[in-house]
Formats: C-alpha cells, structure tokens, sequence
C-alpha cells in the first residue's frame, strides 16, 4: 500500500515529537519504579533528581520478602489467576457454544438477560455478595475471588467472547459431523474448540490480566494478610511501607513482571482483542 | 449455568434492592423501613459532596481522554517508521495493574521526593503538596487516570479509522480537502459511532472510580476526592450500613442505567448511518 504523500518532511519530525513526549511521559513512572527500586534510602531524596542510582541495592528485592508476606500475595495472585483463567475459557467456550449454535426455547431472551446483566455496576451485586458470602463462611478465603469471576460479570463476558467465534463457524460443517455419527459434545471438542482457538486467546489474556489486577473484591473478602493478592498487599503496604519507597517500588516491579511479560508475548492479539470487542474492564 | 449466573447476578441486584429498603446493619436484625435511606440521601450533605467530586472526576477525565485517544489515534494509524513503539508505550499502562500504577503515580507526585517537584525545581518552581492540598488533589487524580487508559480508547479509534474505505479519502482528495477538512467531514463523520461508545463508555467508568482514589488519597485531604462508589464502600465495608450503602449503590446503578439507555436509544441511529460496514 502506498505511503500517504502528504507529510512534509516538519510533520513528520512533528509527529515523532509528539508521539516521543507523549510516550516519555507513560514510560517514566515506569523507569522511575525500576530506578527508585535499586536505591539506598537515602538517595531517594537527593536533588537533583537521580535516574540511574550510584549504587544498585539488590538487596531491595529481597528485604520486600522479609518486611511483608510477598511470596504469599504473589502465589496467592497467581493460583487464582490461574483456575480462574481455566474456568472461565471452560465455562464460556460451552456456554458460548450453546449461544451460538444449539437452539433452545427463549436462547435470545436469556442472552440479552445475561448482556443486560453484565451492565449491573459490580458495587450494587458486591453488598449482598459479601453478605452471601459471609453467611457461607467464605469471607477471608480465596472462595469468592475464584467463583465470582467465572461466574459473575467475567464470565458472561467470557461467553459474549465465545459466542461470537462459535457463531462464524458455518452449520454446513456441524451437520456434516452429525450425519457422520458425531456426538453433540464431540462436535464442540473436536471442531469448534479448535476453530475457536483465536478467541480462546483472547478470553484467556483478557481474564488474566483482569484477575491480577483486580482489587475491590480482595478487599472486600479478604482479612488476612496471608491470603491477600498482589494489589490488595501492596495498597495496604503504602502506608505501612510507605516511607520506604525503595521497597515499595521493587515490590511493584515484580507484581508488574508477569503482566508485562504476558504483553510482549501476546501483544497483538490483545490490542486486537480490545479493538474487537471495544469492551473495557 | 445460565441458573448460576442468574443467581449471581440477578439475584443480588434484586437482594440489594430489597436492601436499600432496610435498616441493615452487621449484626442483628435489619428492619424494612421504606424509601427512608433515599430520602436519608437527599438531605445527607456528604453525598453531594461526593455526587459533586464524582461529576468533578468525570467531567474532567472523559473530554481529556478522549481528544488525547483520538489525537494519538489519528498520529498513530499513519504508516510512519517505528510506530508500534510508540503504540506499545501508550498502551502498557492499561495492562498495568492500576494500584500499581496509582501507587507509582503517588510517588511522582510526592512532595519533597517525587519527581514531579524535583523536576519542577529544576527550573525553579517551589512545587506544591499535589496530593495533600484541596483543590490539586483531584485534578492530579484525573491526570494519573487519564494516562492510565487513554491507550484502550486509542486502541479502538485506530481499529475504527483502520475502516474507513479508502475511497473516501481518495475523493477527498481529488476535491482539494486538505488534513483538517479530510478529518473533520471524513474520518470523523465516519467513526462517530465509536467515539460516542468510547465516551459512555468511559463515562460510566469515571463514575465508578474507585481504586486510584483509595490508594492515592483515601478520599482527602477534607473530602475533596471522596467519590461515589469510595463513599459507598466506606459506609458498606468500613461502618457496616448496609442498607443506606445499598441505596447508594442503586443511586449510582440508575445513573449507569440511564447512560446505558441513552445510549442504546442514540445508537440504533448510529448503527442505522453506519449502514453495513
């Protein structure tokens, strides 16, 4: 595809400028985190401000495990990360395919519910969620933070997502499979969930990023410090820690690692997702 | 399955009505006492406080974020050399999880050590207190948000100017239109219904904000960031009232129920001028 002719040379240059003050001014939290989390204490505070620290004090990095329970937050982040990634792509790829393909009395009633659903503020369901919960015993366990998910608004996210792959698979291909003898269920395992990969993806990506973020709900159902997950440790650690930034900030860069990583590797398809689904957290 | 959701989902929306009703309180019995907590609300000066910051927030957040996506957006769909760095920098903080981001951003702006200030120094400007003083405290709020997810607006604005047909432009073209005509009579006609998802959608967003708020200010210095849905957890989760806490989350889901009717209303007229594209 041909170049658009129109930039002057001092557009371009324009343009490169801008862009490079915009992204300097996203990226310097960032290099400050990683600067402020090698320096000793005391070089925090010297002016002027300095980028790369005299002496890098690794030792940060694991003073953080010594001062507050960070393994912890971060195996507990990353299990529930995990069952609820897995759950939720198990539950919405057979929901989604249910949507899409099986027809069933009231299907388009029931889903416009589910979407209208998802509109529900999640401040208004939290109160008599937490009420619920309590009143099962779950409150300060990881119970909430792994069922809500799968189950609650993410979740009918999830089957939106599905929904709309399954749907682009032709029916000529299902009943091809029938008269051949196939089983509902081995249609959905054998032929959609491969065709359906792309969306997999971006559910799974989507659902993780999500969950290692999320921070009300932690919150809200957890007590102990041993169960908290990496957001809910580190804000409560502001203040507690507060003053010591340097901490603070090694803390942050390792709770961002696994984000980062997931990013680099699955940058396309996630940018593509949010550009396909235009939905946000 | 579609039981589970309907108990987790439609189940509570109604429990939390029912709630709002109530006198409910941690421990003992709650008591049905009508609409007294809504009208409890209308004369409870905190809550205009913080319905005013909330609107305060939005109002602040939403034009901001979306000239900047758009802006970007329009920098950013060009074919220039390099742009997926700049692409990848915009975007990495809406991966970010955003009490990181808040907590890092807390830093920045702290008042002896934060950069901000030491930067200001530099050039000899004294930096204020941004987040311990009453009338900066929320706009630095707004900022730090504001870059926060301006990369996922982007992100859809160049997904929606990616499809605009070529011709048009090249007819533009030929009629003599130059950058700005092209924009305004083009490629902004043409992505409308975007845009106008983009801002409800962030709108409802910023009316819902919450976390950046608890970690950077706790809502102070004298209630100046107190929002909505932080007032709302601190009656529900710090004092334990329920019911008056239930009222006014349905107070913030009619306010969400309205924008999303508003929208569904004007966007079937948008669908229709999209035709089928």
């Amino acid at each position: 595809m041909p170049k658009p002719s129109v930039h002057t040379a001092g557009g371009a240059v324009g343009t490169y400028l801008l862009l490079t003050l915009i992204s300097l001014i996203m990226i310097v939290p960032f290099i400050w985190m990683i600067s402020t989390s090698f320096k000793e204490p005391q070089s925090i505070f010297t002016y002027p401000p300095q980028w790369i620290p005299e002496t890098f004090r690794f030792q940060n990095y694991i003073d953080v495990f010594r001062l507050i329970p960070f393994h912890r937050f971060y195996l507990n982040s990353a299990y529930i990360a995990v069952l609820v990634v897995l759950g939720t792509v198990f539950f919405a790829s057979l929901a989604g395919y249910a949507f899409a393909k099986i027809p069933f009395k009231g299907r388009n009633v029931v889903f416009l519910v589910l979407l209208s659903a998802m509109m529900i503020p999640h401040e208004v369901t939290a109160i008599p969620m937490f009420l619920f919960m309590r009143q099962l015993g779950w409150i300060d366990t990881h119970l909430p933070l792994i069922l809500l998910p799968i189950f609650g608004a993410g979740g009918v996210f999830g089957i939106f997502v599905m929904r709309q792959f399954f749907i682009t698979v032709p029916t000529e291909l299902e009943e091809a499979a029938m008269i051949d003898g196939c089983s509902r269920f081995r249609i959905y395992a054998r032929i959609m969930l491969p065709i359906a990969k792309p969306g997999m993806a971006t559910l799974t990506i989507f659902t993780f990023v999500t969950i290692w973020n999320e921070f009300f709900d932690p919150l809200i159902f957890i007590n102990s410090r041993e169960l908290m997950t990496l957001p809910l440790g580190l804000s409560l650690f502001t203040d507690e820690v507060g003053t010591a930034w340097q901490y603070l900030m090694s803390a942050t860069v390792m709770a961002t690692m696994p984000l980062l990583i997931v990013f680099f590797i699955a940058q396309r398809r996630f940018i593509e997702g949010v550009a396909m689904t235009g939905l946000k957290e | 399955m579609v039981l589970g959701f309907t108990l987790l989902l439609l189940f509570p929306m109604g429990l939390a009505l029912y709630m709002s009703l109530t006198d409910w309180p941690l421990l003992g019995d709650h008591h049905f006492i009508g609409l007294n907590n809504y009208r409890e609300i209308m004369v409870d000066q905190m809550f205009w406080r913080v319905l005013g910051n909330t609107v305060y927030f939005t109002a602040g957040l939403v034009p901001l974020n979306i000239v900047l996506a758009l802006l970007l957006a329009l920098l950013l769909s060009k074919s220039l050399r390099g742009i997926g760095v700049f692409r990848t920098a915009i975007f990495v903080p809406v991966m970010t999880s955003l009490v990181v981001w808040a907590i890092v951003w807390k830093l920045m702006y702290a008042t002896e050590s934060g950069l901000i200030n030491q930067l200001l120094l530099m050039i000899g400007i004294k930096g204020p207190a941004w987040l311990y003083n009453q009338d900066l405290a929320m706009p630095a709020v707004i900022v730090t948000s504001v870059l926060k997810n301006v990369g996922l607006n982007m992100v859809l604005f160049i997904a929606a100017i990616q499809q605009v047909p070529r011709s048009l432009y090249e007819a533009a073209k030929l009629d003599g239109a130059g950058k700005q005509k092209t924009f305004f009579h083009v490629t902004l006609p043409m992505i409308t219904p975007t845009v106008f998802l983009t801002v409800v959608m962030t709108v409802i967003g910023s009316l819902k904000v919450f976390g950046q708020i608890y970690v950077m200010t706790q809502g102070g210095p004298s209630n100046s960031t107190k929002v909505l849905v932080y007032y709302i957890w601190e009656k529900a989760f710090k004092l334990f009232q329920f019911g008056y806490a239930s009222a006014l989350a349905y107070v913030l889901f009619f306010i969400v129920m309205i924008l999303t009717l508003l929208q569904w209303q004007l966007r079937k007229r948008w669908v229709f001028n999209e035709g089928d594209a």
